[in-house]
């Protein structure tokens, strides 16, 4: 905490608003119509757009089930790189380096690993080895139960493990994770605000960024997840996708509670 | 204009290339240098660790070329920082061309490393920063940093306020992902492409 004897922090870094679009053969799943746009089933369209309104980074998660994933993976990373011009994350199913080498070399800046990382933790290490932790950027699903327990969830949030997801955080950071993608499942399509606890303690306790995810509905949940738990990013999807949210009021309002952000 | 991308095991590349052609440039990926010293401009990208980059350039004798070359070069990210003299990352001696360190940021309880995202450049100066207003957002990711000096032509601040971008004789670099940076991104690139 800082007290009078510390020093101001020096740094211009902002704080990161991520527009997070889920793809299902090749088309954005969500999404509504926008004017601006013609086609919002086109990630790559839709993704322009937002990098246009100031979104600062971006998250495509494949959920493509098929054996086709691979191709479409590909042929979507190279599309996104070639007319977005601010950094993107790959997610959704990448399970090997195989897998990430393609899509670095079709110009992701990110991959997220989920599932495949947890059942397999040597593949974070072995991504970091081979293509720098900036490029390893670990997605957690997570939930509170009863016992009052922050557990990481799997496949979607489908299957339930017995490990907390501080403890896996932690892991993973050892492990050449340069980065947390912090979903809470009980906030996720709440519109209730984010969850601030898990994420504070998840952002304070580790020496890389967190980027907290579900339940951002207003600008002042915006706002508490940057003041009050320190989040260094936060994702949301529909309340962008359904215009419910423009990213270019939210980063004003942000700007006027004094968070540092990029206009 | 023949604008050719140095090509070694430096990570995204791609990215670059297609940057460059969002305004309106084709590039030339090789690593011959014949090739190389008949470009106009040259890009020297990098993402990635110095020592196994330094390796990568050795293998093809590009860290002899690229210190004699007389065209505008633009090192980025790791690119730049193999243009100064010596990294802390792995002990590695650089290409030289700038008689700089690159130091790591030294852990801070208030701030996280590497640095990841927008940050601001401000001090500009030289033609690569020609009509790039003061103050201007680019998106950096890297742990390592070149700390101010005579050649600095952009200051950022991270735990302290260090060059993000330099520019010596026909060399130029910048630490923050030009090709990621939007439009002030693009406008640097321009710059460039019009030195």
């Amino acid at each position: 905490m800082e007290t009078k004897n510390n020093p101001p922090i020096l740094s211009g870094l902002t704080k990161r608003i991520i527009p997070c679009l889920d793809i299902k053969d090749g088309r954005t799943v969500k999404g509504i119509h926008f004017e601006q746009i013609r086609d919002a089933g086109d990630p790559v369209e839709l993704g322009a757009f937002y990098a246009q309104q100031g979104a600062d980074e971006l998250v495509f998660l494949d959920i493509t089930a098929t054996v086709e994933k691979r191709k479409t993976f590909k042929e979507l990373a190279n599309r996104i790189a070639q007319h977005i011009n601010i950094p993107f994350t790959v997610g959704g199913g990448v399970s090997s380096i195989d897998d990430a080498s393609i899509l670095l070399h079709n110009g992701a800046d990110k991959v997220s690993v989920n599932t495949a990382a947890f059942k397999q933790p040597d593949l974070i290490t072995q991504l970091a080895n081979e293509f720098g932790s900036q490029f390893v950027v670990l997605a957690i699903d997570t939930k509170q139960e009863a016992d009052g327990q922050w557990y990481v969830y799997l496949n979607g949030g489908r299957t339930k493990t017995a490990m907390l997801c501080m403890e896996w955080a932690q892991q993973a950071y050892n492990a050449g994770a340069g980065e947390i993608l912090l979903t809470s499942m009980n906030n996720d399509g709440t519109k209730k605000g984010f969850a601030l606890d898990i994420t504070k303690q998840l952002s304070t306790a580790l020496p890389i960024p967190v980027i907290a995810s579900g339940g951002g509905g207003t600008m002042q949940h915006f706002e508490a997840v940057f003041n009050h738990a320190h989040a260094d990013a936060a994702l949301a999807a529909s309340i962008f996708h359904f215009k419910e949210m423009g990213i270019p009021d939210l980063k004003k309002y942000l700007k006027s509670c004094n968070i540092p952000i990029r206009l | 204009m023949k604008v050719v991308i140095i090509e070694y095991n430096a990570g995204n590349i791609q990215s670059v290339r297609y940057a460059l052609e969002r305004i309106g440039i084709e590039t030339i990926l090789s690593n011959d240098h014949a090739t190389i010293l008949s470009a106009d401009k040259i890009i020297f990208p990098g993402v990635g660790e110095a020592s196994s980059a330094m390796k990568s350039l050795q293998q093809n004798n590009l860290h002899l070329l690229i210190p004699k070359l007389k065209q505008p070069v633009l090192g980025i990210c790791v690119g730049m920082q193999l243009l100064c003299k010596y990294s802390e990352e792995h002990n590695t001696t650089c290409l030289g061309v700038f008689d700089e360190p690159v130091k790591k940021f030294e852990i801070d309880a208030m701030l996280k490393i590497p640095q990841v995202g927008w940050n601001t450049i401000y001090h500009l100066s030289s033609q690569l920063m020609r009509d790039v207003p003061e103050e201007s957002y680019c998106y950096f990711v890297h742990s390592y940093y070149v700390p101010h000096n005579q050649y600095a032509i952009a200051i950022t601040n991270y735990i302290q306020p260090y060059a993000s971008a330099i520019h010596k004789n026909n060399f130029y670099g910048v630490q923050f992902h030009a090709e990621k940076s939007a439009q002030i991104g693009e406008k640097i690139l321009k710059n460039f492409i019009a030195l």
